[in-house]
């Protein structure tokens, strides 16, 4: 039987590769806080935070990219991951459940939320899609807002009065962290000795493993039934219902999957940050996830990756604290450099779309392949 | 010779357009059927309406003996119905193999978990949709185009693509709409001996729309001749072919005259 997911390439130089890689990936938060000692800015925090925005974008181009759904409120999904954790993990509302439970919870109630809004509205196509989904990312945060008190009245009864949710704009504060506790008892360490839940450090290998769990699972979805059908949507979905591919099932499962791994990112930062607000999902984040995509090739699992660190710590490093650093000081004091941030990505966006507008780093189908002179029977046409 | 396929009186009408017009139709086991008629005489139409994708505006089909009207294609496509497109509807930037391997989703048992762990089974699954694939491309004659983006396949490759994605489907009934548009009369030809080889090899019956007579009349058991919706005339070929109606039909009242001269 012929093993086509074999790939031919040099065996030896792909392992070497991937050592490579694990070192780097092991190194990389020492140098950087060398580095940090040295210059001043902020990075591995920034680089936490591109991570968790790898594992977003990942999740938007499922839908985006791989079942070809325009997706505008997909931060709304982030926000419900964290929110979740919130409500699950904040001491006031006596849960306060363990983080490594937490946040499958999480991930769990966002795939929910991912099945609840799409099914009433993945009938719709393209620009309707779109817009429904850009108003759920409105809805999320605003209803975040207002349930730091609410009364619930039916009939004249009231059955909830004034009841705190989320604490409405002034945000979820502390939230739970990941408790290493037992293994303090464990090995006989001093109580705290474990306490790792503030380390930069720490979070950096965290999200790490976070960022690798989605990776497995979006690779390994590209290529299997559900991924081929997805993009069969993407591509044609009315074929793709010929074909025996049900197009609202195969929708709901991308916007859910989509969900889920947000559920799962924003779980993660929630905790990180140990405060969140609603004002941290606004609607600048999903348009941002969709640049990351977009920008870096839509479907491409691989490129999402590289792509979303990039642009995410060239936006938390490099226009966040270089830029107003080199601008403030000297040459514009007074101007809030900032907000040239949209025009910088906004143009990013044009000139790509322009001159690559599969992305930076596409998937490999886009390419065409040289035809290799298929055997000859079968240039004669159909064999008989 | 049991009956696989049966319309009793559908019709179809956009609005105040008639497109299929109370149509009486039935396909056999193991047969080829074709229709024929000029541009805009509902054929098309009727294949929607057979695959799902119209709803009959009045009448019904039954599929073996199951009422299938109002069924969602992707449905149909499960119990056995499968098609190509008068204009090549493939997946465009999906490579060949691929392209087939969708053509096989319903008939895979993975679930999202067993995509994401790929547990034994799963992975002996995707190995024989694979091979299975690869076979299937070798058979139309696309041997060595697996990995492929269909887009870039020449035109001629394209139409096999599309019939091979359509037998992925392990369909019991195959519909056809104008599969040598566009050939030149060798690629015709090799058409016409693969369609008959489909129904001799593959315990299948196949629904053509075709253009071109010299195909219709060499392979087809029956020609049904549809003019604005309805059936002007059904028969073997030998019979159409003499039918005053159908070449009034194709070639106007003033052929027919002349002929009769
Ligand atoms: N979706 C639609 N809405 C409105 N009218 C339609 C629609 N589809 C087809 N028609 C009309 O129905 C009639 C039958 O069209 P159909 O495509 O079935 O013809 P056909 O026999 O396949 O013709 P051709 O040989 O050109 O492919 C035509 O007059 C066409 O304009
Ligand atoms: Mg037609």
């Amino acid at each position: 039987m012929r093993d086509i997911l074999a790939q031919p390439r040099p065996v030896l130089l792909g392992r070497l590769r991937w050592v490579l890689v694990v070192i780097i990936v092991i190194i990389a938060p020492f140098v950087m806080k060398e580095l940090e000692h040295l210059t001043n800015f902020g990075l591995i925090t920034q680089v936490n935070r591109a991570l968790i925005f790898v594992a977003l974008a990942q999740g938007l181009n499922i839908v985006v990219g791989l079942a070809g759904l325009l997706d505008l409120g997909y931060a709304a999904f982030f926000a419900i991951g964290a929110y979740t954790f919130g409500l699950l993990t904040w001491p006031t509302h006596d849960i306060e459940m363990s983080f490594f439970l937490a946040i499958w919870v999480c991930a769990l109630v966002a795939a929910l939320f991912g099945i609840i809004i799409g099914a009433p509205t993945l009938r719709l196509r393209g620009d309707y899609l779109a817009i429904v989904t850009l108003a759920f990312g409105e809805i999320i945060p605003s209803l975040v807002r207002n349930l730091g008190d609410f009364t619930f009245t039916y009939h004249g009864k009231e059955y909830i009065k004034d009841y705190n949710l989320t604490n409405g704009s002034q945000g979820l504060t502390p939230l739970g962290r990941p408790d290493f506790s037992f293994f303090e008892r464990l090995f006989g360490l001093d109580h705290g000795a474990l306490n790792v839940g503030v380390k930069p450090t720490f979070w950096y290998f965290a999200i790490v493993i976070t960022s690798m769990i989605v990776l497995f699972a979006a690779t390994r979805l590209n290529n299997s039934r559900l991924g081929r059908a997805w993009k069969a949507i993407r591509e044609d979905e009315t074929a793709a219902d010929f074909m025996g591919v049900d197009p609202i099932r195969t929708k709901l499962a991308a916007f859910a999957i989509g969900a889920s791994f947000s559920g799962l990112a924003g779980a993660v930062y929630a905790s990180m940050l140990g405060a969140i607000f609603p004002e941290l999902f606004r609607f600048q984040v999903s348009i941002f996830l969709l640049i990351i995509v977009v920008l870096s090739g839509r479907g491409s699992i691989w490129g999402v990756l590289i792509g979303g660190l990039i642009i995410a710590t060239f936006d938390g490093v490099f226009l966040a604290q270089i830029l107003p650093d080199i601008f403030n000081g000297k040459i514009l004091p007074e101007y809030d450099v900032q907000s040239l941030r949209w025009v910088f990505f906004g143009s990013g966006l044009i000139i790509i779309m322009i001159f690559r507008p599969q992305g930076l780093f596409p998937p490999k189908s886009t390419e065409r392949k040289a035809a290799p002179p298929p055997p000859a029977e079968s240039t004669q046409g159909v064999q008989s | 010779m049991t009956t696989l396929l049966e319309a009793r009186g559908v019709s179809k009408a956009f609005g105040r357009l008639i497109a299929v017009d109370t149509l009486d139709y039935t396909i056999d086991n193991n047969s080829i059927n074709s229709i024929i008629g000029p541009n805009g005489a509902g054929k098309t139409t009727f294949f929607n309406v057979v695959t799902g994708y119209y709803k009959p505006t009045t009448g019904k089909v039954l599929f073996n003996q199951h009422n299938i009207s109002g069924s969602r294609p992707n449905q149909l496509t499960r119990i056995g119905i499968a098609r190509t497109f008068q204009t090549i509807r493939l997946f465009n930037n999906l490579t060949s193999l691929e392209n087939i391997l969708i053509g096989m989703h319903h008939r895979l048992k993975a679930s999202v978990f067993g995509d994401i762990f790929k547990p034994p089974p799963v992975r002996r699954e995707e190995a024989r949709a694979h091979e299975e694939a690869f076979q299937l491309l070798e058979y139309v004659g696309l041997k060595g185009y697996e990995e492929h983006t269909a887009k870039f396949l020449p035109y001629g490759h394209q139409r096999r693509l599309e019939i091979a994605r359509a037998l992925a489907t392990q369909p019991k009934l195959l519909l056809l709409d104008e599969p040598t548009a566009g050939m030149n009369p060798n690629e015709t030809q090799d058409m016409i001996l693969f369609i008959r080889k489909l129904r001799d090899e593959r315990d299948l019956s196949i629904l053509l729309i075709e253009h071109d007579m010299k195909v219709v009349m060499t392979i087809s058991d029956k020609v049904t001749v549809l003019d604005y919706g309805k059936k002007i005339a059904e028969g073997r070929p030998s019979e159409v072919q003499k039918d005053e109606r159908v070449i009034e039909a194709y070639l106007g009242r003033r052929a027919l005259e002349m002929l009769k001269k």
